[in-house]
């Protein structure tokens, strides 16, 4: 699957090895709880070593969609097959081909890294020679090779999602399941960690399936994302398609002279639109980033000197708020959340 | 098998590794062993206790001391369940059984030294060393104490959702379990409706067993202690995986 890759290709230790078929295929998937329904008619499939979003408010039936995958909660209806193995009828078949890393944390303070990384290690079953192999050559990876001897409880939050990333993948999972991965990181950890994310992505070819309500996380990271809301998939796609087919890329171009080059705009076979909003001049066009080379060209035939460019790209935020009327931000302290929190703050 | 050794090798490291709660939970034995022990030594006066009433009550502390490590042992699982850290071990592909034996032999195990620790340090307060034989009876008592409270405490965390009810279960259940057994007084002469209440609490043939492995004598023969607290250890594991297996989190 892998040959340049820097972990060691023996995937048949500890893992279930990688069968024929989508990584995950979902079909009609519902959970019910006490006649709520939070997930409603769920279907959707992830190719290998692609980045699967689902992505919506909390509350809508992500996680318990995830939970379900990763045998975790039994499904009301429905059926998914993970790698290949049905996850009512071969539950552990599944569980060796996952690797998850939870919303809450889930690694024991007290033990260090290399031996958090050594008890999962040993509870799949993977051999003790590659068990450490995988563990120097991963805790490398995500950056903690020199704080492998500390205990977890010194470490930061991102520190600690980045191991618990590490330790997903050490029984070479065929998929690996990320939970708002970056849920209450500051935006710097945050952005280190979509840099991780990604180099799994690019050099180990993992196939992720993640949950998100950042919308920026999806942008970046997903080759496809399930718009879900209410515990059904809205829209599906690529982030691009999705971005497209509500509105158009616009480009605001401030100039010495408007009237000229506004003209000259006009006549691009990639414009779709051009008018004067201001002192600067707003063009609707198709993919901008493209063409933006051209609109400047225009502008300097036409003698003008352009004093500023601005592009906006609909984000899916936008995709969003089409398609539900609400914003992703409003849902954030939504009801349901808030009650998690307490009762999460109860807890502790 | 792998999966048992694996959670029994946490609990032990992270047992080994948190020396605060070693000296902490040897506190209150010794405060027991020493000021009970020694205040009382005077005052009561038996023909039968060999070694005085503090030679009499080491048997019942080092009971304590296996009683309270085991059951906190066993509780922790509720701290793994708020921690996450429970979660990582439920989606690992082994048996929910094989989790729950593997943390009932890790707390039994640092019940075990813990009551071991007691026993050594009673050693100095002039407990007569006895047979090897002896030791090593009072050391197999230990053992299903500790394994039958683990457990125990197991299934209690299994039904729990926060420590906001070990209070509850510490003086409600645990010291009532120590008091009734025999620990500290002899159950040959008590009045019958106590007696019997003594009889009904598994800790009692703990105590007797440990005291026969250390003194040769003992009220309940050692057979029975075996066979009671024996019954009762393979019950506490059967209730307790049954609990955890239906663990929510």
């Amino acid at each position: 699957m892998d040959d340049q890759s820097p972990i060691s290709p023996s995937p048949t230790h500890g893992a279930a090895g990688e069968r024929a078929g989508p990584a995950v295929l979902v079909e009609h998937l519902s959970k019910e709880f006490d006649g709520l329904r939070a997930v409603d008619d769920v279907s959707f499939r992830i190719d290998s070593g692609r980045i699967f979003g689902l992505l919506g408010p909390n509350g809508a039936g992500k996680s318990t969609t995830l939970a379900m995958l990763a045998t975790l909660l039994p499904p009301t209806a429905g059926a998914a097959r993970i790698n290949g193995f049905d996850i009512a009828g071969d539950p552990d078949g599944v569980r060796r081909s996952i690797g998850i890393v939870f919303q809450d944390q889930s690694l024991d303070e007290e033990l260090t890294a290399w031996e958090n990384m050594d008890f999962h290690g040993r509870l799949y079953h993977v051999p003790a020679a590659v068990r450490r192999q995988r563990t120097d050559e991963l805790l490398a990876l995500v950056g903690l090779a020199e704080r492998q001897r500390s205990l977890v409880k010194t470490f930061s939050g991102g520190m600690r999602r980045r191991l618990e990333i590490a330790r997903g993948l050490l029984h070479r999972p065929r998929v690996l399941f990320l939970d708002e991965p970056t849920l209450g990181l500051d935006p710097q950890t945050r952005n280190l960690l979509w840099g991780y994310i990604e180099r799994l992505r690019d050099e180990e070819r993992i196939t992720m399936i993640l949950t998100t309500h950042y919308m920026e996380e999806a942008d970046r990271l997903c080759d496809e994302v399930a718009v879900i809301d209410h515990g059904r998939i809205i829209a599906s796609g690529a982030p691009g398609t999705l971005k497209r087919e509500v509105g158009q890329d616009t480009v605001t171009l401030a100039t010495s002279d408007n009237g000229v080059v506004l003209e000259r705009v006009r006549a691009l076979p990639a414009v779709r639109r051009a008018e004067i909003a201001g002192d600067t001049i707003r063009v609707d066009l198709d993919r901008a980033e493209a063409h933006i080379a051209e609109l400047v060209n225009v502008a300097s035939a036409a003698g003008a000197s352009i004093s500023s460019v601005n592009v906006h790209t609909p984000t899916l935020e936008d995709v969003f708020l089409r398609l539900t009327g609400r914003t992703i931000r409003e849902e954030e302290a939504g009801g349901r959340d808030r009650m998690r929190m307490a009762h999460r703050m109860w807890r502790r | 098998m792998d999966a048992v050794y694996t959670i029994w090798l946490r609990n032990v490291k992270r047992y080994l590794r948190s020396r605060s709660r070693i000296v902490g939970s040897l506190g209150m034995p010794l405060f027991f062993l020493v000021i009970l022990g020694f205040g009382l030594n005077s005052v009561v006066t038996d023909s039968h206790m060999r070694g005085g009433y503090v030679g009499f009550i080491v048997p019942g502390i080092v009971a304590m001391s296996v009683l309270f490590t085991a059951v906190f042992s066993g509780i922790q699982i509720i701290w793994d369940k708020q921690f996450g850290f429970l979660k990582e071990t439920l989606v690992a592909p082994v048996s929910r059984l094989s989790i729950m034996l593997g943390q009932t032999f890790g707390g039994a195990t640092t019940a075990l030294i813990q009551g071991f620790i007691i026993l050594v340090l009673s050693l100095f307060l002039g407990l007569k060393v006895p047979g090897a034989a002896g030791f090593l009876v009072a050391l197999g008592f230990m053992i299903l104490i500790g394994v039958a409270f683990t457990a125990f405490g197991i299934a209690i965390a299994s039904r729990m959702e926060d420590m906001h009810g070990f209070q509850l279960i510490m003086n409600f259940v645990i010291f009532p379990i120590f008091g009734l057994s025999g620990a500290l007084f002899p159950i040959d002469r008590l009045p019958l409706w106590l007696r019997s209440l003594t009889y009904a609490d598994p800790l009692t043939y703990g105590v007797e067993g440990i005291r026969y492995g250390l003194s040769g004598t003992a009220t309940v023969p050692p057979l029975a202690s075996l066979g009671a607290l024996a019954a009762f250890a393979v019950a506490m594991v059967g209730i307790g995986a049954w609990l955890f297996r239906n663990i929510r989190f």
